[in-house]
This record gives structure tokens, C-alpha cells and sequence, in this order.
């Protein structure tokens, strides 16, 4: 219970847009399902970004319609069927957006907090 | 057929979303059990770890584009669990609305089949009602040998009739029995377009006098009294004493209601009434006419060419028919037309209740809304669209409306069959009155146009949420603009519940006024009744006639239970009336009847006087010796001295009757009766009275042929009931074909003549009642909810030293604040409203200001009431508790 508790309190909530674009990402490695896009994003933030599956699904839905990602049905290694989505031209385009708006924003960020490193 | 394409994607859609979190929970319980877990606990903690499944899949949903059909569906399963959810406030909401609709649907049915609906006839457009116009009433009766020429004559009719309303003595068949019947010339039932069930109706020239003796039955009698025999054509009937041929039988369905004609149980051909003055052209007769226009005939057209064949007929008699025209109107028109002022008053006062009943269920939307602010801040925080949020909330409303609605019809249906068989005989047409498919759209309409009126403002205002402020409210919302919106809400309520409070308060006041209108005679314990005779015998003369009518008086007089007894004729106060000609001695004999005076004219034997309790001013009433062989004379009332007299003593002077035999003396003066009615009588031209003997009617009107029946009055003791059996007994006890039939205690005679108001009293205050009921139950909801609001702020001021009169005096006045204010309103609404109700009322002014003051107290104290149980509420909160949730 104790070390559930303390994993809980050091997850970081994820700023509202960003999921989208962490989606984005990890697609960009090649197509991934549904479970595979939340574990590779929790292994890669070090366990620190948890993605909640009722904020997961809507996003992959929504990016779908937007056209930035396509979903197909394939058999999984584990011999599972499964949604794939992969990333789209067009999706590629957002995600080059979304990341430059991202580290201007981070750039930013940091300029307030350390401004003695500049 | 693309929302079915839609329907079917979605069906795909769904099992797809279905098979990807299943492959989900796979995947991560697989992942688990490679690492070494317990393959059931795996399954498990996998599960756990995706969280509420049915929620992903929702909010998952939400993010899809909907085909309008499946988002209606989508809206309205959500509706319905949001207001499973809530029951109580789905059971009161619905129940306001249905009373709203459904006194709407009841009242706009009875509208309908009034007023709206065509008459039950073939073209009904083309039936017109035919009346005699005289020098100063419209519409007169119409003699036969007029109408005879007005046939022949006229261009633009295709067909015309007349009727006149009879008793018959029916003989022979069981039981003698006294049944309604119609004299009606050849074509009347076949303008009507009436089919009979069996045999014919009459054919040209069978309603001539003299002409044989035929008749048509009812469906109704035709089944109670022959069993519904199939060879009924050719069967005599017995009328009183005579035999008629019966030649058809006319359908139940034929329920004309009209002053001249009522369906009957026997129909007979004009011809076959025995009264002499029937061939007479000056002589009225009580027939009155409907014809059917040509096709394309206007009823202005119809009415030139009656100008055209009256005045001809004028110049041809100039002694019987100067002065003489016609009188044309639309059936319909005159069936109902007088109904719609009163019609159109209650439809106006019932939309109001209905608009109470909206701002009702906004209110309680509102209030509700304030809970369910958060839910749409996080729906829109989703993405969820402004229209998509106000598109759900009206959803919801709509669910409201339409299930209010449908309650609201059965309401309807119920309560306006029991309303009509309360008040029947207020209303021509109640039988056609019910739900038919105008009524059902009327009523959908009225309850969608409810449903987007009272959903749309919270929807509105909720759609537009500061999101930031809410969520971090945590959902306690905030209000300024919502309080004023409710404070809005409650001042219409209650400006519309007095506008209403005062018409009915106008009604109640204007009857009261009536019932206290003296009718000029004591109408306790005095009935009214008919005695058909039984038939003369063969060789009975006008000296027998006078021999059983004496024996008839005296019979009844010593009856049990009665005090004193009177035959009449043409003499039963505002009921049934008969007028004469005549001109006062001394005046040069005038060249026509046209020149001559009327007079409302009472036929009545001695003890009339003391039945009806009407008081003698000067001289003597009539008296036994008043008979055949001694000089006639007569009674005049305070009216006709004053008119004819003026300041003279009228004792002494004498008239000449034009119909009656000659010269009569007045013998004395009794007070006016108000024939006319309670309301109207002062308003009447014709309002002189004349009491004449019943034993000096003239050897023409004492033949045995003209006596089929007589009016009688008594004055009675103890219970109406036990006197009626008594009297029908005694009669029974002369002769066994002897009938007593319509009996009414003078009593129900005047209530009759206030049905109509008495109607729209109680309709009105039916209304009222409800609008007072809603109106308050709308002021408490609102100061309860704003109590409710106000907890924490209460119990600041309380905390603070505030005494507990202060707050109950600082939510009083909140109330009062929108009372005093409603009212106002109200009043000056009700004071430019009323006036079109000035012709219901009688004896109080539109403006009347006690029932304005009287009724504005009431709606304030009754709201004062509505909000002191929330004010006690306020007083009581504790502050540590409503402190402590902060």
C-alpha cells in the first residue's frame, strides 16, 4: 500500500494537450495498440507519467478523426488481435508543431525559473 | 436512409471499441503473468489498473461524431437516467405540467367541439336559421301560411323548413306517457340530411292541414316501445286519442339542439296540429325555420332576396305583414355564437395557468441546474460543444413536457367528461365535445412549446458557465443573475395567479349579485310542472273541458303537500312566456295589428297569486268568479300601469284584447316579475304584464281538440320529492292516461337561466384555484432554494450577533419584496384585461375595486404563508454547522 501511495503522489499530472502529443510520439517508433502506447510512455518518463485509460482512449478516438493517426486491425506478437494505430503524414506535420511549441514553451519556462543559466 | 448506414457504422463502431479494451485487459493481465503473477489476480489487477471500463468507454463515445438519429437516442436514454435520478423532482415537475396541459387540452376540447368543428351535417356552411322580423323583435316566430309563400318565393334557397316543439299524450303502448315531439313541415329532416334507419321521411305536400294523419318515431322510441320491430312502417301510434300511420324512424344520431327545434321522440307533419290560428297569417305560433342555401349562395345574397319576397309579401297583406321581414343567420352562428366571448375568456385564463405551470417547472429546472453546474463544466471541460450541452438539457425538458402532456390528456379527458355531466345544459353541442385528432395535435404542441419555453432559459444560462469559476467552486455556483432570473419568475407567477384570482372574484361577485335580485316573486317551494290529459271523449264540448280542468285544479289543490294550485298558461316566470296584442278603450281601434300594444300575457286561474308569493299593490287579483259567464277582466303588474297609466289609477280602466274576447276591466295592480331573466329583464322592450282568467280563455281556445295538456304551478310543503310522487298519484287516481312530465321546482328554473354564468364561474375559479396553488408553491420553492443558497451567509450574520427576527425579517422581505411587486403588476394588468369580460358580469364594475383589494390581500398573505416555513428554516440555522462545511 505504502509504495502505491508514494507513486501516486509522484505522478505528475499531465498538462492538457501534451497527452496528444506524447501519443504522437511514441507512434512515431512505429505502430502501437492501445496498451503498448500507455507502457511505452510509462517506461519511458521512468514510471512517472501514468496515462489514465479514460484519458487515453478519447485521445487516440479523437486523433483518429482528426486524421494525424489511422487504426487497423492486426494479430499482436502474442498472437492477440489488436487496434494498431499508426502515425499519419499529416499526423507527422503536428507532431514537428507540437514539439517546437513545446520546447519554445519549456525554453520559456526555464528562462523564469533559472535565469542565472542564461 | 443514411442515418440507417450511420446506425449500422455505429453498431461497428461499438463492438470494435468492445474488442480494443478487451485486448487491452489481455495484453496487461498477460504482461502481469509473464512477470510471475497469478494468472486470476493478474486478470484482476489489470482490470483494476484500467479503471472504470464503462466510463472509458463513454467518455471514449463522446469523442465520435453522432448521426442525428443515434444522438437523439444517446440524449434521450441520458434524459431519461438523469430524471430516474431525480424522482421527486420529476413527479412534481410532470405533475405541474399536466395540470397546465391538461387543463388546457380539456378546455381547448370543449372549444373545439364547440366552436371549431362543422356542424354535424352534410355542408353545414348552407344552413342558415329562418326567423320573422317585427317592428322591434328580431326574430319572431314565423306563421305558416309566411312561410308557405316564403318556399314558393325565394331564389336562393334550396330548400327551407319550420318546426315547432309539442307534447304528445302517447297511448296505447303500455304506460301513458307524455313524449316530446316536433311539428315539422315535409322537408325540414331532409334539409338536415337526415337518413332514416327505416321507412321514409315526409314528402311534399303531407304537412298540408287536413292532410292524413303520419309520423316518424325516434330510433330511441322505436326500440323501447316496438322492440325494434323491423315492420314498424304502417303500425299505428295513439296521440292524443288520434291515430297516426307511422312511415319511418329517424337515427339517434340526429341531436339538433336549437331554440326552435330539439331532436324528439315523434315527428309530425305541420298539418296535423289541431290549433285553429294555424291557417292565420297574422298568427306567430312559436315556428321558427332553417333552410339550406343553393351552392354558392352567400347568406348576404340569401338575405336581399328575403327583402325582396317579405316585401312583396307586405304589400300583398298589408293587414298581417307590414312591418313583416326576415331574419337570417348562420346555423352555426346562432347555435354558438354567443358562447365565444365566454369561450375565448376562460382559453385566455387557462393559457395563464399554463404559463404558471412553465415558469414553475423553470424554476425547479433552475434551481436544479445550480446542482448541476459542475456535471457541465466537466462535460465541457470533455469538449463537449455549448449546443451540444443545451441540445441535452432541452432534451430533458422536452422528456418533461411530453410525458406532462400525456398525463395532462388523460387529465383532460376525465375531468372534461365530468365537468359536462355537471353542467349540461350550459353548454349547445356538449355531446360532440371530446378528444379527436385536433385536440391530440393541439395538445402536443402546447406541450413541446412548454417544453422548449421553460427549457431553454436554464439551458441557456447553464451552457454559458464560467468554467474556472465552477470547477473551482466546487460547484456551489453563483448567482446574482440566477437569483434575479428566479425573482423574475415568481413576480410573473404571481401577477398572473391575481389576474385570475380577480376574474374569478368578478364571476363570484356577479352572481352573488344575481341570486340577490329580488325576481319579483318567492321562488321557494314553488313547482312547475305539465299535465297532459287524458283524451277527450267523443262528444266532450268546451263546457267539459271546463269541468275537467276545474276538477284537475281542485285534485291537485287538495293533494298532500300542496297549498295551493294554479293551471297556467304562458305563465311560468323566465321559462315560458306568451304575449298579446291589444289597445286601451277610448283610443281609436287601430287599422292593424301592427298599431297595437303587447303585453307579456299570464293565463292563470285564483291561487296564483299565493303559489308564486307575488305581492298585490292595489285593487284584486282574480277570483273563481272571474269565470265564463261573468265580464272579463284582468290584472296588470306596476310596469304595464305605469307605461299605459302613467300617474292615473289603472283600477277601472279597460283594454280591448285583440286574441282574447274583447273589453276587459282592470281589476288590480301586482308587482313586476322579471319573465326576462335576473340580468336582463330591465333591459327587454316588452316587460308589461297581464294576468287574464283561465276560465274566460274564448269558446275557440276551450275546444276539446286544443286541451292535449296544461301548464301547472303549486305551492307546496316539505319535500319536493315526496310532493311530486304525491301529485303524480292523485292524478293517476282521475284517470290512468294521465301524465305529469317535466317537473322543476322554480328554483332550478332560475339556476337554469344562470348556467351559463355559473359555468364560466366555476371554470374560472377551477383556474384560479390552481394558479394560487402553483403561484405559491413556486414563491416557496424559490425562497426555500434561496435559503438553501444562503446557509453559510445566514450563519455568518447569526455568528456575527444577527438576531434570529432579523433574518426571518430579512427573508420575509425577500418574499415580499416579490409579492408586493407581482401584485402590482397584476393589478395593472387586471385593469386592462377585465373590461373584456364586462359582459359576463352583472352589478359590479370591471374595476370593482373590493375584489381588487380583497384578492391582492389574499395573494399576499397566501405568499407570505408559502414563505414563512422556509423564513423559520433561515431562522433556525446554526452557525457552528453551516460554518463548519466551509
Amino acid at each position: 500500500m505504502a509504495e502505491k501511495r508514494e507513486r501516486y503522489q509522484n505522478r505528475i499530472e499531465l498538462l492538457q494537450g501534451t497527452l496528444d502529443m506524447l501519443i504522437l510520439q511514441t507512434l512515431q517508433w512505429g505502430p502501437q495498440h492501445g496498451y503498448g502506447i500507455s507502457v511505452a510512455i510509462r517506461n519511458r518518463s521512468g514510471e512517472l507519467l501514468q496515462v489514465d485509460t479514460g484519458s487515453l482512449y478519447p485521445a487516440l478516438h479523437r486523433l483518429e478523426k482528426q486524421k494525424w493517426i489511422a487504426a487497423a486491425w492486426k494479430i499482436s506478437e502474442n498472437n492477440q488481435r489488436a487496434k494498431y494505430y499508426r502515425l499519419t503524414a499529416t499526423g507527422k506535420k503536428q507532431l514537428t508543431r507540437e514539439r517546437s511549441k513545446w520546447s519554445q514553451l519549456s525554453d520559456a519556462i526555464a528562462g523564469v525559473l533559472y535565469p542565472e543559466e542564461r | 436512409m443514411s442515418w440507417l448506414s450511420g446506425l449500422f457504422r455505429r453498431r461497428k463502431q461499438e463492438t470494435e471499441l468492445e474488442e480494443e479494451v478487451r485486448s487491452h485487459l489481455e495484453m496487461a493481465a498477460q504482461d502481469r503473468a509473464e512477470r510471475g503473477e497469478d494468472h486470476r489476480e493478474a486478470a484482476r489487477a489489470a482490470r483494476r489498473e484500467f479503471g472504470n471500463v464503462s466510463l472509458v468507454k463513454e467518455v471514449t463515445r463522446d469523442v465520435w461524431s453522432w448521426g442525428s438519429v443515434e444522438r437523439l437516442t444517446q440524449d434521450l436514454r441520458f434524459g431519461l437516467r438523469m430524471l430516474a435520478k431525480s424522482p421527486g423532482f420529476a413527479a412534481v415537475a410532470i405533475l405541474t405540467l399536466a395540470l397546465g396541459i391538461g387543463a388546457n387540452t380539456a378546455l381547448f376540447s370543449v372549444v373545439n367541439g364547440v366552436l371549431l368543428n362543422s356542424l354535424p351535417y352534410p355542408e353545414p356552411d348552407r344552413l342558415v336559421t329562418l326567423d320573422e322580423s317585427k317592428s322591434n323583435f328580431d326574430s319572431g316566430s314565423i306563421s305558416f301560411p309566411n312561410f308557405r309563400d316564403w318556399c314558393r318565393d325565394n331564389r336562393t334557397f334550396s330548400m327551407m323548413g319550420v318546426s315547432r316543439s309539442y307534447s304528445y299524450n302517447l297511448t296505447g303502448k303500455g304506460d301513458a306517457e307524455q313524449v316530446r315531439a316536433e311539428f315539422v313541415s315535409s322537408d325540414f329532416l331532409t334539409l338536415l340530411g337526415v337518413k332514416p334507419v327505416i321507412g321514409r321521411l315526409f314528402a311534399d305536400g303531407e304537412d298540408e292541414i287536413g292532410a292524413s294523419p303520419i309520423v316518424l318515431i325516434s330510433e330511441g322510441l322505436w326500440n323501447r316501445k316496438f322492440g325494434g320491430a323491423p315492420d314498424i312502417v304502417g303500425q299505428g301510434l295513439t296521440l292524443d286519442g288520434r291515430t297516426f300511420t307511422i312511415v319511418g324512424v329517424v337515427p339517434a344520431s340526429l341531436k339538433l339542439q336549437i331554440v326552435s327545434f330539439r331532436a324528439s321522440d315523434v315527428y309530425a307533419p305541420v298539418g296535423q296540429w289541431t290549433n285553429p290560428l294555424l291557417p292565420i297569417r297574422a298568427a306567430g305560433l312559436g315556428f321558427h325555420g332553417i333552410g339550406r342555401l343553393k351552392p354558392g349562395v352567400t347568406i348576404q345574397q340569401a338575405r336581399a332576396d328575403m327583402k325582396r319576397v317579405t316585401a312583396d309579401l307586405t304589400s300583398a297583406y298589408p293587414d298581417a305583414d307590414t312591418g313583416i321581414g326576415a331574419t337570417l343567420m348562420p346555423l352555426k352562428e346562432q347555435m354558438v355564437g354567443y358562447l365565444r366571448p365566454i369561450l375565448l375568456v376562460l382559453l385566455a385564463a387557462v393559457g395563464f395557468v399554463l404559463l404558471i405551470a412553465c415558469v414553475n417547472v423553470a424554476n425547479l429546472l433552475v434551481a436544479r441546474s445550480t446542482g448541476r453546474a459542475r456535471e457541465f463544466a466537466v462535460r465541457a471541460a470533455l469538449g463537449a460543444g455549448r449546443l451540444r450541452i443545451v441540445r441535452q438539457l432541452l432534451t430533458e425538458s422536452l422528456i418533461l413536457a411530453l410525458a406532462g402532456g400525456f398525463l395532462g390528456l388523460l387529465f383532460a379527458a376525465w375531468g372534461t367528461k365530468a365537468a359536462l355531466r355537471h353542467l349540461p345544459s350550459a353548454l349547445p353541442r356538449a355531446v360532440e365535445v371530446g378528444l379527436d385528432a385536433r385536440v391530440l395535435v393541439f395538445t402536443m404542441t402546447v406541450a413541446l412549446l412548454c417544453g422548449i419555453l421553460f427549457g431553454l432559459t436554464p439551458a441557456l444560462r447553464i451552457s454559458r458557465p464560467n468554467l474556472q469559476e465552477t470547477l473551482k467552486e466546487g460547484g456551489r455556483g453563483s448567482g446574482g443573475a440566477r437569483h434575479r432570473a428566479q425573482g423574475i419568475f415568481v413576480v410573473a407567477e404571481m401577477a398572473m395567479a391575481l389576474v385570475l384570482l380577480i376574474a374569478a372574484g368578478l364571476m363570484i361577485r356577479s352572481l352573488s349579485a344575481l341570486w340577490g335580485v329580488d325576481p319579483g316573486f318567492d321562488s321557494h317551494n314553488v313547482l312547475s310542472f305539465g299535465v297532459a290529459l287524458a283524451p277527450s271523449p267523443k262528444d266532450a264540448n268546451t263546457d267539459s273541458v271546463r269541468a275537467k280542468l276545474r276538477q284537475l285544479q281542485s285534485t291537485l289543490a287538495a293533494t298532500p303537500g300542496v297549498q295551493a294550485a294554479s293551471l297556467s298558461w304562458g305563465a311560468v316566470p323566465l321559462s315560458v312566456d306568451d304575449e298579446d296584442l291589444f289597445y286601451l278603450e277610448g283610443q281609436p281601434k287601430p287599422s292593424s295589428e301592427n298599431d297595437m300594444s303587447w303585453a307579456l300575457s299570464y293565463v292563470v286561474q285564483e291561487d296564483y297569486l299565493k303559489v308564486m308569493g307575488i305581492p298585490l299593490q292595489r285593487g284584486r287579483f282574480l277570483t273563481a268568479q272571474d269565470n265564463e259567464r261573468s265580464p272579463h277582466v284582468i290584472v296588470v303588474d306596476d310596469v304595464f300601469a305605469r307605461k299605459f297609466f302613467g300617474n292615473q289609477d289603472p283600477i277601472g280602466k279597460r283594454v280591448i284584447l285583440n286574441s282574447k274576447g274583447g273589453v276587459a276591466e282592470i281589476v288590480g295592480v301586482v308587482g313586476h316579475v322579471k319573465q326576462w331573466g335576473l340580468d336582463s329583464d330591465e333591459k327587454q322592450s316588452l316587460r308589461a304584464q297581464l294576468y287574464f282568467p283561465f276560465m274566460q280563455l274564448p269558446e275557440a281556445a276551450m275546444q276539446p281538440s286544443s286541451w292535449s295538456g296544461t301548464g301547472v304551478l303549486v305551492r307546496f310543503e316539505g319535500d319536493p320529492q315526496a310532493v311530486t310522487t304525491a301529485i303524480r298519484s292523485s292524478l293517476r287516481n282521475m284517470s290512468s292516461d294521465q301524465v305529469m312530465y317535466e317537473v322543476q321546482t322554480m328554483e332550478e328554473v332560475i339556476a337554469d337561466t344562470l348556467a351559463e354564468r355559473r359555468f364560466s364561474m366555476i371554470v374560472l375559479g377551477v383556474f384560479a384555484a390552481l394558479a394560487l396553488g402553483l403561484a405559491s408553491m413556486g414563491i416557496y420553492g424559490v425562497i426555500s432554494y434561496l435559503v438553501g443558497q444562503r446557509t453559510r451567509e445566514i450563519g455568518i450574520r447569526i455568528a456575527l450577533g444577527a438576531k434570529r427576527g432579523d433574518v426571518l425579517r430579512m427573508v420575509f422581505s425577500e418574499g415580499m419584496k416579490m409579492t408586493v411587486i407581482g401584485v402590482g403588476v397584476g393589478v395593472i394588468i387586471s385593469l386592462g384585461l377585465t373590461h373584456l369580460m364586462a359582459n359576463l358580469l352583472f352589478g359590479v364594475k370591471a374595476t370593482d375595486p373590493l375584489t381588487f383589494a380583497v384578492v391582492a390581500i389574499v395573494l399576499t398573505v397566501v405568499a407570505l404563508v408559502a414563505c414563512y416555513v422556509p423564513a423559520r428554516r433561515a431562522m433556525r440555522v446554526d452557525p457552528i454547522v453551516a460554518l463548519r462545511y466551509e
